[in-house]
């Protein structure tokens, strides 16, 4: 299982291929039941369209290397949360000029806060380092990125936003 | 992978690459859905149908902006929205699904206007076409996703663990939907005299459809702790709609009722004029051709 657990971990997200699935924290099991190798993995947001393409990359790598047998199941609870990408994740995703999410903690019971203005999260441009960013948009190229202007070298940026 | 040939990267795969939608038989493989002990099931799949459906119909509506909407920024974070909302119809209809022995599929292309139980407020045409604004689609996102939000919030406790998941999960997806609504809220609420005007011409075009979101329907009631009663998230609602209008400088509409038809509304799946249109434009082409995949 040790070998499963690595092949299993080793696979690229689709959509951010800098980050292995365990780098970005949806790998949550490997095991083995009745001879098939049993992979869980969690969707980073209800309708991620990577998250199949992330099952048959599974299937592929683990098949490849000699496991006939493999079933990828999904756990939607607990919820995924950017706090689960890994501290080498956050240094890849850096390293590939995408401004990682800042630590935002265990979500509390109760009705959530209205946010009227943008949160005031300090967000270091990754080209130059600046944190006089601002954000142009909340929604940016996949579900979970948003889009960041830096106004000292005045480069565009994506940010791994907070869930 | 090769791209030696560019139809290999695409074709060359056990499951196709780029065809989303065939890798899980469906979306809530290998999650624990146990139905909990004295649970009646036929009312479970109804409610699973009501909060499916709500965002079924809305995510739809929230796709006709892309491309439309006033910048390219606001074109993907609609489409986005539209996303998680089908994420969730997804999980939920399947649900529904396994009491009534249907798929996915089959529930979204293959009911009639009759068998859908969306509230109206996700089915009203708010634009892009003829008669809609920007402005009302925002007014629509703002309640939409504060109504939603709070549903959420308390279905996270539901004895069903299938909808606790959802609730968890989407929960965090309509924190932002709601951020993103009430921030451009205020900034046309509180913009030009133009923007004022048509962000508060939006909130009358839908203030109507805002009662039925708080109506408890007989499934809600007979689901005793499995599903939430929407009376009791009105005031939570309230207070987060009166601070986004305060805010925006904005005016809360008269507490109209859009008209019932015997008593009845979209949980009866008694619906508006601009149901047919839409379910005619979501639905054909699966009708049309039965199970095409791409």
């Amino acid at each position: 299982m040790t070998k499963a657990f690595e092949i299993a971990s080793a696979v690229r997200d689709p959509e951010l291929p800098v980050l292995t699935l365990a780098d970005l924290g949806v790998l949550r099991e490997v095991s083995e039941e009745d001879g098939r190798v049993v992979v869980t993995i969690t969707p980073t947001y209800s309708g991620c369209p990577a998250i199949d393409e992330m099952g048959a990359d599974l299937r592929r790598s683990l098949r490849s290397a000699g496991f006939a047998e493999v079933e990828v199941r999904l756990s939607l609870s607990p919820a995924w949360t950017t706090d689960w990408i890994s501290a080498e994740g956050r240094a890849k995703l850096a390293a590939a000029g995408i401004a990682p999410p800042s630590r935002i903690g265990p979500s509390a019971a109760g009705p959530v806060p209205l946010n009227l203005v943008p949160p005031s999260r300090q967000v270091a441009c990754p080209q130059c380092g600046s944190l006089n960013t601002s954000e142009i948009s909340r929604f940016g190229s996949t579900a979970c990125k948003a889009l960041r202007r830096c106004h000292a070298c005045a480069e565009p940026f994506e940010h791994v936003k907070e869930i | 992978m090769s791209f030696d040939n560019a139809y290999e990267s695409l074709l060359g795969h056990e499951d196709a690459h780029w065809a989303f939608g065939t890798g899980f038989s469906e979306p809530l493989s290998g999650v624990n859905r146990e139905f909990p002990a004295g649970v009646d099931r036929d009312a479970l799949a109804a409610y699973c149908l009501m909060l499916g459906d709500d965002a079924l119909i809305f995510s739809q509506r929230l796709s006709e902006w892309c491309s439309r909407a006033p910048e390219l920024e606001e074109d993907i974070a609609l489409a986005n929205i539209a996303l998680d909302l089908l994420g969730q119809a997804r999980m939920l209809l399947t649900r529904a699904g396994e009491v009534l022995g249907k798929d996915e599929d089959a529930l979204a292309y293959l009911r009639d206007e009759r068998e859908f139980r969306n509230v109206h407020l996700a089915e009203i045409d708010c634009g892009p076409g003829p008669g809609g604004d920007f402005g009302t689609t925002i007014a629509r996102l703002l309640v939409f996703s504060s109504w939603r939000l709070a549903l959420f919030s308390r279905l996270r406790g539901s004895a069903d663990p299938v909808l606790a998941a959802v609730a968890e999960k989407g929960l965090k997806e309509l924190a932002y939907h709601r951020d993103h609504a009430a921030q451009w809220t205020v900034r046309l609420g509180d913009g030009t005299d133009e923007s004022h005007r048509r962000m508060q011409a939006g909130l009358e075009r839908v203030w109507p459809f805002v009662d039925e979101l708080f109506a408890t329907h007989p499934v809600e009631a007979a689901l005793t702790g499995v599903a939430v009663d929407p009376a009791s998230l009105r005031s939570e609602v309230d207070g987060v709609l009166t601070a986004v209008l305060s805010a925006a400088g904005l005016t809360r509409p008269a507490d109209t009722k859009a008209a019932r038809v015997a008593g009845m509304a979209g949980r009866d799946g008694v619906h508006t004029e601009a149901m047919g249109y839409l379910l005619a434009e979501m639905q054909h082409l699966h009708r049309s051709l039965p199970g095409a995949v791409w």
